[in-house]
């Protein structure tokens, strides 16, 4: 019986930028094959991630954010963000690709310090 | 065991450190590295939540990139305590984690 550890994903980058954001999800895919309580958590910049309409096409990138509505079926369904990033940039939990769950900056910082591993994007 | 957080960006123009700041619990450790250190010297205007922080947690800063940087013989801010790569070391296996930012 392989152990089974909790593994939050830190995303504190803008999606296409820099390779960050799609490194993350592909880390994140990667390890749900492996059967790990994997957790998503985006803070700062990362945020915008979540953003629906994102066209990145338009600059000869992958839609790699259409993905995160996949991650459903890889049973990884814990994904939250920073409430505070989200008001920082003016975005309304509406203008994002899918639900996630907001928390404040304890709830975040509680979840940082309760997982087994930080894989930080 | 203590989180051991790492940052590596200077704390102007990078939100590493103050995103660092804002979610690591009491108690925590950080580690500044390469141009994290510029985060350690003292009387520079972003050291006030860094000085708080220092209050209840403890704060390590890498002296072979302090070395690098031409700041060895500055001052660091009360409380900051200069590792070397084996305390560097002893830091990541004394933490139940290490968490980056950058």
């Amino acid at each position: 019986m392989p152990m089974t550890r909790s593994i939050l994903f830190l995303n504190r980058h803008a999606p296409h930028g820099s390779i960050h954001a799609q490194e993350a999800l592909d880390a994140v895919l990667m390890a749900s094959a492996f059967e790990q309580h994997i957790e998503l958590l985006f803070v700062d910049d990362g945020v915008f991630q979540l953003l629906a309409g994102q066209q990145p096409q338009a600059v000869g990138l992958k839609n790699f954010a259409a993905a995160f509505r996949a991650l459903e079926m890889y049973e990884v369904e814990d994904l939250y963000a920073d409430r505070e990033a989200l008001l920082q940039r003016g975005i309304d939990a509406q203008d994002l690709l899918l639900p996630v769950t907001l928390l404040d900056r304890p709830q975040c910082a509680q979840r940082l310090a309760a997982a087994d591993v930080v894989l930080s994007f | 065991m203590p989180v051991l957080h790492t940052v590596n960006k200077s704390p102007y123009g990078n939100q590493a450190l103050s995103s660092c700041l804002r979610l690591a619990l009491p108690g925590s450790h950080i580690l500044l590295l390469e141009d994290g250190v510029y985060a350690a010297l003292a009387g520079h205007g972003a050291e006030r939540p860094l000085c708080d922080y220092l209050a209840h947690s403890r704060v390590h800063v890498l002296d072979p990139d302090l070395e690098a940087r031409g700041l060895s013989g500055r001052n660091l801010l009360a409380g900051i305590a200069r590792v070397d790569y084996p305390g560097f070391v002893e830091l990541c296996v004394a933490s139940s984690k290490v968490v980056a930012w950058f």
